[in-house]
């Protein structure tokens, strides 16, 4: 993994045109900007970790499914 | 074809059955063949790997408890699967359901949903961009939500 030391207000560019740069540190929080076009997928990692975990548990399920009508009365 | 499934054992699937996940599922990456097929039980829909018949996902139309469900989901990611706008008839859109003993509690999972592109067969599990929407949603308490809001 590259490590770059930056300061507040500084950036790096990735790929000609993604730019990240540190707007805000407060104690052990960091807040960053990030300048993408619209095609660029961010997304916090929880994110990514929590449908992870929800996959593993949805294939752990059992293959009994419920009757139908549990739908007609929830 | 044949094929050996989680719920049913062996059983005959139609090839064109088969869909194509470039990217796996999160957390499944490298399973990437799958078969959909409609559960013995609906609205259920099964996600069966082909490469692995012990992995296989229990799965839901989300329009049936969240009839305005829209996911937001990239441009870029819909591309990978050679779709341009959500809304198309050429578009399934499903939320993979967890179900645990107590049925009642099942959860459906409206942050990832897996979008397929019905006359390509390729499928991809996206990510909403909509906070609104998060990995496990009582599906009952919300039909019954909706329910509500309808009458």
């Amino acid at each position: 993994m590259l490590i770059l030391a930056r300061k507040k207000d500084e950036s790096i560019i990735i790929d000609d045109h993604i730019e990240i740069s540190i707007v805000e540190i407060k104690g052990d929080q960091v807040k960053i900007g990030i300048s993408a076009p619209r095609s660029v997928k961010i997304f916090r990692n929880e994110v990514y970790l929590a449908i992870q975990e929800a996959n593993k548990a949805a294939a752990n399920s059992g293959t009994e499914l419920p009757s139908l009508d549990i739908f007609k009365h929830p | 074809m044949q094929v050996l499934t989680k719920p049913y054992g062996k059983i005959e699937v139609d090839e064109r059955q088969k869909i194509y996940f470039p990217n796996g599922l999160l957390g499944f990456e490298n399973l990437k063949d799958y078969l959909l097929m409609d559960a013995a039980q609906q609205p259920f829909y099964w996600l069966q790997s082909l490469d692995v018949p012990e992995i296989a996902f229990v799965m839901i139309n989300p329009a049936i408890f969240r009839h305005n469900y829209n996911p937001e989901v990239s441009l870029s990611e819909l591309e990978e699967i050679d779709l341009s706008v959500v809304d198309s008839d050429n578009v399934l859109v499903f939320s993979i359901v967890t179900i645990p003993e107590e049925h009642s509690k099942m959860t459906a999972n409206l942050q990832g949903p897996v979008i397929i592109n019905r006359d390509k067969k390729y499928g991809r599990q996206c990510i909403s961009t909509n906070n609104e929407y998060k990995t496990q949603h009582y599906v009952l308490e919300e039909l019954a939500v909706e329910k509500d809001s309808v009458c």
